[in-house]
């Protein structure tokens, strides 16, 4: 096989790597590897420029309310418009948690202060104050690859709008708000999640289907040869038979 | 005397222990507390005032347990009688059975003139405990991510103490740790704070690892510049944004001295501080004033007045720089207590492992030692400390997810299990979620045919034993539960006493 080079673009992460985010990016990068595909990661901070054409694949992680506020104010007077022309052209996008928060049209923090979001995503965003009870535990929910599988943990509550389609289904959990029975949204190829921290690594349906519309985007084939999973199916059936 | 409450609540409380051994439910540290506090909540009010050399409080998210045994033994070194909650029951029920334990029959503490309480103290539990308990020290040893599940945000709890602090009764000395930019602004505004930290060079790892938390500055919110960084976000920092630097600390760690990772030797210098060891009133209880129990046993410390840096060599029995920063944290609080800081040297050398930290046992000519890994800045501390030995063929890690451990293991992908990649010849790995850390393992790209995983615990242990060959040594890796019940296998197996015993 040729030598095939992918271009992830990882989005703010020291301010958004609140927990195990990192593991994504392992999880892309060795399962690449595997198949031959170089994935070249690009780390962009609050204050870096982001190309709308500058990369395959884009990935945010969570934060903490603070770290939200600065990134908030940087998506929207640097890199909003690049990453919405990214996505509107296919790049592949995966925002989890606080990113999937921030990817969104506006989140209103628990002090009632909202930020203006990168607007990727056709929803918003509503933390219902402090005393609220954060929507915590394992999550289990069911997308057209199968199943999904992680932990959730987050004070907002995520409403949908017309112009994207949920992610998945929670079968266990509480997923984007806790009552619609949605678990994050999908537009185009970005993908947002509750699902937080490592989701990609013991759910490699989901991990395998993000370099591959980023292959077929870019090479006009997204044909992924299978991988020894056995470990990712462990951990995954573990994870989805964890009760909270 | 104490109200006729008081004394059934502290009577309850006791019962409910005996109750709880002899149904074999555990050490039942904490199920005597919660009886005893729905009888009464200032029970732990109530006794603590009767400590007659006071209490330290001791807190932070890791070397809370190891921190509270140091400074125990170098106050028993000092002839008092420390009372401590050693069984790691942190939470006010369990601060609640430590001091009803420790009463007579009357319902007053026994030995109370004696007595120092030495408490270590769950992180969200310190606003209570500041108020009930009303501390003379409370020191903090570090701020990390920890069970995000429980806490939700690590700068809630930042949030949560600086709130305690600013209502906390007076009187308070705070020791805390320079390093940490989280804990060392907990400092700013307030007089009695001593500041330890370590000023070492060589133990510059040239950037920030990846566990780390406290990257902004908390007054500016600039991000923090270090010129030497240790482990997580713990270094030599300064704010470029509104130039504030890390405190001048007063207890010093240096030449640090990490061998194979089970000593240390370093140096203590208390930097031209001494007012710390001589200044303290001569009996700093502030509510045990007008009472008239006792004269202080122990004379302030005047040893080292003379110098303007008092210097004292250091040798521990157990390891790693987290250990050195547990050490000089016991140090200062030592210090603030007014205790002679002469005794604190004997005392780290004697005070062995605490409780699943470094904690080793034999069996059948081989060795385990147990590495309590709860967190990822816990954790990497750790295997930066079993790097330091390159005979540690066989691991045994074993990652839980009960409440104690915190439901959610996405930590494990924080920890940087990547340093080891190469160093385990065989790999054992345990607990609910053995699945997930292995594939942690694997995407840190240690050797997938070393990878042996195995859920149940007693049979993951027995396979790590059989896989250790005579002589050699077993290190094994657990989260808190897991800790617990493998430290509970190889009491059975060795004799050693139980936790509670």
């Amino acid at each position: 096989m040729n030598e095939r080079r992918l271009r992830l673009g990882h989005l703010y992460p020291s301010l958004m790597n609140v927990y195990g985010d990192r593991g994504n990016i392992l999880c892309l990068t060795r399962r690449c590897r595997l198949r031959g595909i170089e994935l070249e990661v690009t780390e962009l901070e609050v204050g870096d420029a982001l190309a709308a054409d500058g990369f395959d694949l884009l990935f945010m992680g969570g934060a903490q309310d603070r770290e939200q506020r600065l990134v908030g104010d940087d998506l929207s007077k640097l890199k909003g418009e690049a990453l919405r022309e990214a996505v509107e052209t296919g790049v592949v996008f995966l925002s989890v948690c606080g990113g999937y928060q921030l990817a969104g049209k506006s989140y209103r923090g628990a002090d009632g202060e909202e930020l203006a979001g990168a607007g990727v995503f056709d929803l918003h965003t509503v933390h219902p104050g402090a005393k609220a009870k954060r929507l915590i535990g394992n999550l289990v929910a069911r997308w057209e690859g199968g199943t999904l599988a992680g932990f959730e943990n987050h004070g907002g509550r995520t409403y949908l709008g017309p112009g994207c389609e949920p992610l998945a289904k929670v079968v266990r959990g509480h997923g984007n708000d806790g009552q619609s029975g949605f678990e994050g949204a999908r537009y185009k190829n970005a993908f947002g999640c509750y699902l937080h921290g490592p989701v990609l690594p013991k759910n490699p349906s989901l991990a395998d289907r993000l370099v591959s519309l980023a292959l077929e985007r870019r090479f006009g084939d997204g044909t992924l040869p299978a991988l020894e999973d056995g470990l990712e199916q462990r951990a995954h059936e573990a994870a989805l038979r964890i009760r909270n | 005397m104490p109200g006729p409450r008081t004394l059934a609540s502290v009577w309850a409380a006791k019962s409910a222990t005996l109750a709880s051994r002899r149904l074999r439910r555990g050490g039942g540290t904490a199920v005597s507390g919660l009886v005893g506090l729905k009888l009464q909540s200032s029970l732990i009010h109530d006794l603590a005032s009767q400590l007659g050399h006071g209490c330290v409080l001791v807190t932070g998210t890791n070397g809370k347990t190891t921190t509270s045994r140091l400074i125990s033994e170098t106050a028993r070194a000092a002839g008092l009688q420390p009372l401590a909650n050693a069984s790691g029951s942190n939470l006010m029920r369990g601060l609640a059975s430590t001091l009803a334990a420790a009463t007579g029959p009357g319902g007053r503490l026994t030995d109370a003139a004696q007595r120092l309480g030495v408490f270590e103290v769950d992180e969200a539990a310190v606003p209570a405990a500041l108020q009930e308990l009303r501390p003379r020290v409370a020191v903090f040893t570090n701020l990390f991510r920890d069970q995000l599940d429980r806490f939700g945000e690590v700068e809630a709890v930042a949030a949560l103490w600086r709130q305690a602090l600013a209502k906390a009764p007076p009187g308070l000395t705070l020791v805390l740790n320079a390093d940490d930019p989280a804990v060392a602004s907990l400092g700013e505004g307030r007089d009695n704070v001593i500041y330890f930290g370590v000023d070492d060079a060589k133990l510059d790892r040239g950037a920030i690892e990846h566990a780390s938390d406290a990257l902004s500055c908390a007054v500016c919110g600039s991000r923090l510049e270090y010129n030497i960084a240790y482990f997580g976000h713990v270094g030599h920092w300064r704010c470029p944004g509104c130039g504030r630097p890390r405190p001048e600390v007063a207890v010093s760690g240096r030449d640090l001295d990490l061998r194979d990772g089970r000593t240390l030797g370093f140096e203590i210098v208390v930097v031209g501080n001494h007012e710390w060891a001589v200044d303290q009133p001569p009996h700093p209880n502030p509510l045990l004033e007008g009472e008239g129990i006792m004269e202080p046993r122990v004379e302030a410390s005047t040893d080292m007045t003379d110098a303007e840096n008092a210097s004292m060599p250091v040798e521990m029995g157990i390891g790693g720089l987290y250990n050195a920063y547990n050490a000089l944290a016991a140090a200062a609080a030592v210090i603030a207590l007014g205790l002679p800081a002469g005794a604190t040297p004997e005392a780290l050398k004697a005070t062995g492992a605490a409780f699943g930290r470094q904690e080793a046992f034999e069996v059948d000519g081989k060795g385990v030692e147990l590495f309590l890994g709860k967190n990822p800045a816990g954790l990497n501390q750790v295997l930066s400390t079993l790097l330091l030995d390159p005979n540690r063929k066989v691991v045994l890690i074993i990652l839980n997810d009960g409440i104690a451990d915190g439901r959610d293991i996405s930590w494990v992908w924080d920890a940087d299990f990547e340093v080891t990649a190469k160093q385990f010849d065989k790999v054992l790995v345990s607990g609910t979620r053995a699945a997930e850390m292995a594939l942690r393992l694997k995407y840190a790209e240690w050797d997938e045919a070393a990878l042996t995983v195995e859920p149940e615990i007693g049979a993951a242990l027995e396979k790590a034993l059989a896989a250790t060959r005579d002589g050699e040594c077993l290190t094994v890796v657990p989260t808190y539960t897991a800790m617990l019940t493998v430290r509970e296998l190889l009491a059975k197996r060795t004799g050693r006493a139980s936790f509670w015993q």
